[in-house]
């Protein structure tokens, strides 16, 4: 099968402009007759379900959450990017296009991430009249900031809690949806399977969390917005119930994978504790604008913080790139991290730490000032650590934050099979081998409320779909598959339990497939993944019924699909064989370990097709051509 | 540090429930009172018993998820925290904690410690939004807002939904969520239009949920892991008699 990425032709300032004219389009009186299901109700699943809902379609969307308020989206702290220019400081659409194609790393869709451009400004007006409370200045106009490795204020922000607002915002809009009837929630579903009718995504197996019943729904199209897979590390700043299984189902049916091995690392996060922890929780990045990072000069240094004089810290990121100083883009700022603490110079009982320290700012702008900015984050951090970051400097180490990769869409969001949609987190496009800062929600937004409902409206309209309800075979027999898997997870019966093999999936993923990657490395973990896939199946322990609540069956699934995931993950690291963006491969750096990218070789999307379990998934390449922002390699210094 | 938990265990809807005592021991003071639930978990997995069911997901006081009733208290002794935020170092070694799920009429327990609060959705659902249409929106600036104003709609529009208001209640009543999210939007010029509508509309749901009337214990307030002030109560009531007089 050839890849299409169905790029619209023309200058790229014309192209989405010119698509949506081309796109068909569903009569209103129609609408209704067609059945959406949106899998997911984060930024992009709750804004698609409401804006289709909107449109008049007859929507249904799940999510495993009690309520769709509560999708991983929620957590988001540091703000959103839009090129309004509000600042006058010279953005703009051009301009944050370029930024985010470079910041991916040259990885990236040149199309669709200057379309995403220009919806970021259409955004930041539908949030604001839906009542998101912005962050404003004294004259009543919003406010911006600078965020991590862009040099303008482009980012809007509330307070420390953008993400939730944003959330919130969408979940007004699908409630509203939700009372006028056009859509349906279904809270504390699970879903377990796609449905592929005649070559097309017919609808979904979902799993009732509830009451343990397996139920099938219909539709004329399928949007999947189910956030990243961050949680096959184990830990990560996802929530705990984020996973991969509506996509590597869906993979598994057909969809192909893209980029699965572009991770993002993010470099302020609260270090690891001990053996219990269960998640690792993110500083927001908005603390660089302020906070400076260093750690000792000297190896094993125990000093207090307070007592290393000036001359003997290493403000490392400010030594190596004096221009962008501590707002380095993330996959760089945790490189930094990782190269001083391996070197011995790490901070903290764990020495597995840097300092961030905001004892400069708060003597220039004085405590109130630093407070109203980032108090919730503060707290946060005194809540976890018991340490108070108004005297103390911050402990922070890189931590497994977002998932560039996804499955893999074309232009229009559409995956490899035919009516099978994906957006935000869960697909692979805009963000390259890095996402900057404030993007994702962005992304997920444009998305949800933009791009999707002008596409999945253009698939309705142009193809031929016969009538089709759950009582077709392809149902019956997707459904007895979920079935017997939840009956061969519980039969199992063995000695370890779910979490005992999430761990060490996430430790095999860490060590080896983490920050820094080398082909030895990836061998084994390709090797040790397989051994454990294998045992897990053997050996685990799920107690209970499938016919009830049960959360240890619900780890269960979703544990088995990481441990699938996993091998692919570091398949394409390691036919990657250079460093780009998230992905550094230490056969592929500068003199001064820096990241080289090999645009001769590696220019394209990898996009992974299954063949079949045990047999070796087949590599497509998408191949990148840049028109606009020509490759370089990229420097911060 | 070790500890004596009193755990609600309840296998469904149906079951009618009760205290089952554990120990747990050897847990790190940094410990978070979730992280000290996945290690009773997996003690109990090892010796062939049924985990403990209880509502979590972001793990960083957030999404609302997380609703435990410790020691009488929702989200136990520390203010303005959830219990995903509770670390082990606030309890004393060796006490005994006793973990419920949230007691309302309105949040049925589904299984042991975990409730069923879809009241809230529908409560939302019957106003608590702007009509505003993907594609009708003007420029972001051309209503300017007051920042006062906006600021108090972001104090009140930081609820979580966990519905520790209700819980701490005696009277298990609403009014805490409720006049968050009326306030947020009315505060908002764009959320002025449907004012009246929204908190009539809202109202009417909530009382139609079964939660009880509110009289001004504040114990919602002193509970709420996101500080939400009662002041947002008596903004509703002006709103309230404002929509019933006009
Ligand atoms: C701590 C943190 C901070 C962040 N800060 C920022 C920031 O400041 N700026 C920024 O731009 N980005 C930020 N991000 C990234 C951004 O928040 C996410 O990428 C984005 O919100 C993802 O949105 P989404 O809609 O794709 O997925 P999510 O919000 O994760 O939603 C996924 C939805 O899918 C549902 N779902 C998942 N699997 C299934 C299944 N099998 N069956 C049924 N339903 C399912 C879930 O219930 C949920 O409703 C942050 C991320 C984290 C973790
Ligand atoms: S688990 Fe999200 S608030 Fe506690």
């Amino acid at each position: 099968m050839a890849l299409d990425s169905k790029i619209p032709s023309g200058p790229i300032e014309k192209k989405w402009y010119n698509h949506k004219f081309n796109l068909k389009l569903v009569n209103p009186s129609n609408r209704r007759k067609y059945h959406i299901i949106v899998v997911g109700t984060g930024l992009a699943g709750g804004a698609a379900a409401a804006t289709l809902g909107e449109m008049g379609y007859n929507v249904t969307a799940f999510c495993y959450q009690d309520s769709a308020r509560r999708a991983h989206s929620i957590a988001a702290q540091g703000g959103i990017n839009a090129a309004k220019n509000y600042r006058n400081d010279g953005d703009s659409v051009y301009r944050l296009f370029y930024d985010t194609v470079k910041g991916g790393d040259y990885r990236a869709r040149e199309a669709n991430v200057y379309r995403l451009a220009e919806l970021s400004n259409n955004i930041i007006d539908q949030c604001v009249a839906q009542g998101v409370p912005f962050a404003r200045e004294y004259g009543g106009y919003l406010d911006n900031r600078s965020f991590g490795g862009a040099q303008v204020s482009r980012t809007f922000y509330a307070r420390g809690q953008t993400g939730q607002q944003l959330l919130l915002g969408a979940y007004s809009s699908l409630s509203r949806q939700v009372a006028e009837g056009t859509v349906t929630v279904h809270g504390r579903h699970e879903m377990l399977d796609v449905v592929i009718i005649d070559g097309k995504s017919r609808g979904v197996i979902v799993r009732d969390m509830v009451t343990g019943e397996i139920k099938s729904f219909a539709a004329d199209a399928v949007v999947l917005a189910t956030g990243g897979y961050g949680n096959v590390y184990y830990l990560s700043t996802n929530a705990k119930g984020c996973n991969t299984t509506a996509i590597w189902r869906a993979h598994k049916k057909g969809a192909f994978f893209g980029n699965p091995c572009f991770v993002q690392i993010h470099p302020t996060c609260i270090p690891v504790s001990g053996e219990h922890q269960s998640k690792l929780t993110l500083m927001s990045e908005s603390l660089r604008n302020d906070g400076r990072v260093w750690v000792p000069v000297k190896k094993g240094d125990t000093r207090k913080p307070k007592d290393i004089p000036e001359a003997e810290r290493d403000y490392y990121l400010e030594r190596r790139y004096p221009s962008f100083g501590n707002l380095v883009p993330r996959d760089v700022a945790s490189r930094a991290a990782k190269q001083v603490c391996d070197e011995g110079r790490g901070v903290g009982t764990s020495k597995m730490a840097v300092y961030l320290d905001f004892a400069d700012a708060i003597k220039r702008q004085g405590k109130a000032r630093i407070e109203e900015k980032y108090g919730n984050l503060f707290d946060m951090y005194q809540e976890i650590t018991d340490e108070n970051p108004y005297e103390l400097p911050m402990r922070i180490y890189p931590a497994i934050h977002y998932t560039m990769g996804g499955l893999w869409v074309d232009y229009n969001l559409m995956t490899t099979i035919p009516g099978l949609f994906a957006g935000g987190e869960a697909n692979f496009s805009d963000h390259g081998a890095n996402r900057l800062g404030a993007s994702a929600l962005m992304q997920g937004l444009a998305d949800g409320y933009f791009v999707l409902p002008s596409t999945v409206s253009g698939y309705l309209g142009s193809t031929e779909l016969k009538k089709v309800t759950t009582d077709a075979p392809e149902f019956k027999v997707a459904e007895k598959e979920v079935k017997d898997r939840i009956t061969k997870l519980l039969s199992v019966k063995g000695k370890y339990s779910v979490d005992h093999y999430h761990k060490k999936l996430g430790k095999i993923m860490w060590d080896y497939v983490g920050m820094s990657r080398n082909e030895a490395g990836l061998k084994s973990a390709i090797t040790e993944i397989r051994a454990l896939r294998e045992d897990f199946w053997k050996n685990v322990r799920v107690l209970g019924e499938g016919e009830e609540l049960n959360q240890s069956l619900e780890k269960a699934g979703r544990v088995a699909d990481f441990l699938e995931l996993g091998e692919l993950l570091a398949s394409d690291a390691l036919n990657r064989r250079e460093s780009c963006g998230g992905h550094f491969r230490e056969e592929s750096q500068t003199e001064d370990n820096e990241a080289k990218r090999d645009d001769e070789n590696y220019s394209y999307v990898s996009a992974w097709e299954y063949k079949g379990d045990g047999v070796e998934p087949e590599l497509h390449k998408e191949e990148l051509t840049f028109e606009h922002c020509k490759p370089s390699q990229r420097s911060y210094k | 540090m070790n500890f004596k938990l009193k755990i609600w265990r309840q296998k469904n809807s149906k079951d009618k429930g009760r205290f089952v005592d554990y120990t747990i021991e050897n847990v790190a003071d940094d410990t978070s009172f979730l992280e000290m639930l996945d290690i009773l978990n997996e003690k109990l997995i090892a010796n062939n018993e049924d985990p403990v069911a209880f509502d979590h997901d972001c793990r960083e006081g957030i999404c609302g998820t997380c609703s435990l009733h410790i020691n009488g208290r929702p989200h136990g002794p520390k203010p303005k925290v959830t219990a995903c935020q509770l670390f082990m170092r606030t309890f004393r070694d060796g006490e005994q904690i006793t973990i419920e799920p949230w007691r309302a009429k309105s949040f049925p327990v589904i299984r042991d410690l975990i409730t069923d609060r879809g009241a809230f959705e529908r409560i939302i659902q019957a106003g608590g939004f702007i009509s505003a249409s993907t594609g009708s929106a003007p420029d972001g600036n051309a209503i300017p807002i007051p920042k006062a104003d906006a600021e108090w709609a972001m104090d009140a529009a930081a609820c979580i939904g966990c519905g520790a208001c209700v819980a701490a209640c005696k009277n298990a009543s609403a009014m805490l969520f409720v006049s968050a999210k009326v306030a947020h939007l009315g505060k908002l010029p764009q959320g002025k239009v449907e004012a009246k509508k929204r908190v009539l509309n809202m109202i009417a749901q909530m009382d139609k949920e079964g939660f009880g009337s509110c009289t001004n214990t504040y114990a919602c307030e002193a509970e709420c892991p996101k500080g939400i002030s009662v002041a947002n109560i008596a903004y509703l009531n002006r709103e309230f008699l404002k929509a019933g007089l006009s």
